[in-house]
């Protein structure tokens, strides 16, 4: 059996995904990580970035997500974020058309949101 | 039909209109508590999650940070009430607020100052009518709180934690909500959410006497923990508001089945007093009817003579 990782991706209001992976890479504030089965015990600060989770069944899965916490332990990956979304539910021209009023309104956040939106609809 | 007839009917159609009324406002509780408390479970895993995570950097590393460490003297307290923006709920309201003044009355007995931040309409009229200070106040989500909402609440209050107890911050931050403990119980309840005191986030989130791993922090454990912590303050204050939403909605529905309740009693005694005025009122006809007959016929039985 090929090592594997329990994911467990959850937002605030809700558990968004969870599931067993052989390899996450999420963005911390110090640089991007990826973290596999065994790796030793961590607790990071996320950045605003797109978490790419590769599951066990080979496939990918791509969520976006705003500021958060990485903490793995006992091979659990817990990925906390106040948003989190997986890049099947964004909707890409909305997410684009959020960015373009964002710039004009000169509204730096809703621009970096919708920005790690569209980076995530992007590695997918 | 008779005066006296007339006003029960009138009563028991306006009775009846009222139960109405309530009875709708007993299930429209009942169903948007079934909603909160699925809210409560859904946001449940991330508050576990961040509480174990607090717990393992500050007791995985000797960082001191101002929202865990307790000043010598404090001077000043934060209270944070969690009231409802409508009423009609029995003692919900009323109950949180008498905590907070219990507590208020605590704080003032050692010696601090109390600053009064709240949420919900029915606790800001009720400061506001005492011509209390109010540091700060939110109305307009009590009863279906979103996390945004949650993170609005305790901007300002982390802001204070962190500003110095000279220029206006404050020591120490008290919530004080009403737990929802079963569909029939809600206890207001009085907590101390910051300086953090440990054991009792681990008792909270369920993982006493796990032993944490040592973990490597990514970048430095002071920088975790100062990201962690005001994450940690929003997501228990995202729960308590949950918790009195839910809870509000239980102190409705029960006020309004009192209310039905109260109305049907009220209805049948009126239908027994309007009955008993509609046979008053034929066995008065009757004896009217009978009286001047006998009338009548003494009057003939006379005149024959």
């Amino acid at each position: 059996m090929a090592a594997e990782l329990h994911v467990e991706l959850v937002a605030a209001d809700r558990s968004v995904w969870s599931g067993e992976a052989t390899l996450v890479v999420a963005r911390t504030t110090s640089g991007d990580i990826g973290v596999m089965p065994g790796h030793q015990p961590l607790l990071g600060v996320l950045e605003s970035g797109p978490v790419t989770i590769r599951t066990s069944e080979g496939g990918t899965v791509v969520a976006a997500v705003h500021g958060g916490f990485i903490s793995f332990a006992d091979n659990k990956l817990s990925l906390l974020a106040e948003i989190a979304e997986l890049a099947d539910e964004i909707d890409a021209q909305r997410a684009e058309r959020a960015l373009e009023r964002a710039k004009s309104d000169e509204d730096a956040a809703a621009e970096r949101r919708a920005d790690v939106r569209l980076r995530a609809v992007a590695v997918r | 039909m008779g005066a006296q007839l007339r006003v029960y009917k009138r009563r028991i159609k306006s009775v009846t209109a009222t139960k109405k009324i309530t009875k709708a406002m007993e299930m429209i509780a009942a169903s948007r508590i079934v909603k909160a408390q699925r809210q409560v479970a859904a946001s449940t895993p991330y508050a576990t999650e961040l509480t174990r995570a607090v717990t393992a950097v500050a007791t995985g590393s000797n960082t001191k940070h101002p929202l865990t460490t307790e000043v010598e003297a404090p001077v000043r307290a934060a209270i944070l009430l969690i009231t409802s923006d409508r009423g009609l709920a029995g003692g919900y309201s009323a109950n949180a607020i008498k905590a907070a003044e219990q507590l208020t009355e605590r704080l003032r007995g050692e010696g601090k100052e109390v600053d009064n931040y709240i949420v919900g309409r029915k606790g800001v009229a009720y400061y506001g009518f005492r011509e209390r200070k109010i540091a700060e106040s939110w109305t307009g989500f009590t009863d279906n709180p979103t996390y945004a909402d949650a993170k609005k609440v305790a901007e300002p209050l982390i802001a204070a934690v962190q500003q110095d107890t000279a220029e206006g911050g404050v020591d120490e931050l008290h919530i004080v909500f009403t737990e929802f403990v079963s569909m029939l119980t809600q206890t207001p309840v009085q907590n101390r959410l910051l300086p953090l005191s440990l054991e009792e986030a681990v008792e909270e989130s369920g993982t006493k006497g796990e032993i944490l791993p040592l973990f490597d922090f990514e970048p430095s454990a002071e920088d975790v923990l100062d990201a962690l912590l005001p994450r940690y303050v929003e997501s228990r204050i995202y729960n308590a508001l949950l918790q009195a939403a839910a809870s509000k909605h239980a102190a409705t529905r029960r006020a309004m089945k009192s209310a039905t309740d109260n109305a049907g009693e009220l209805i049948k005694s009126l239908s027994r007093l309007a009955n008993a005025a509609r046979q008053a009122e034929i066995t008065q006809e009757i004896s009217e009817i009978v009286g001047g007959a006998s009338a009548l016929a003494d009057a003939t039985a006379g005149s024959d003579k």
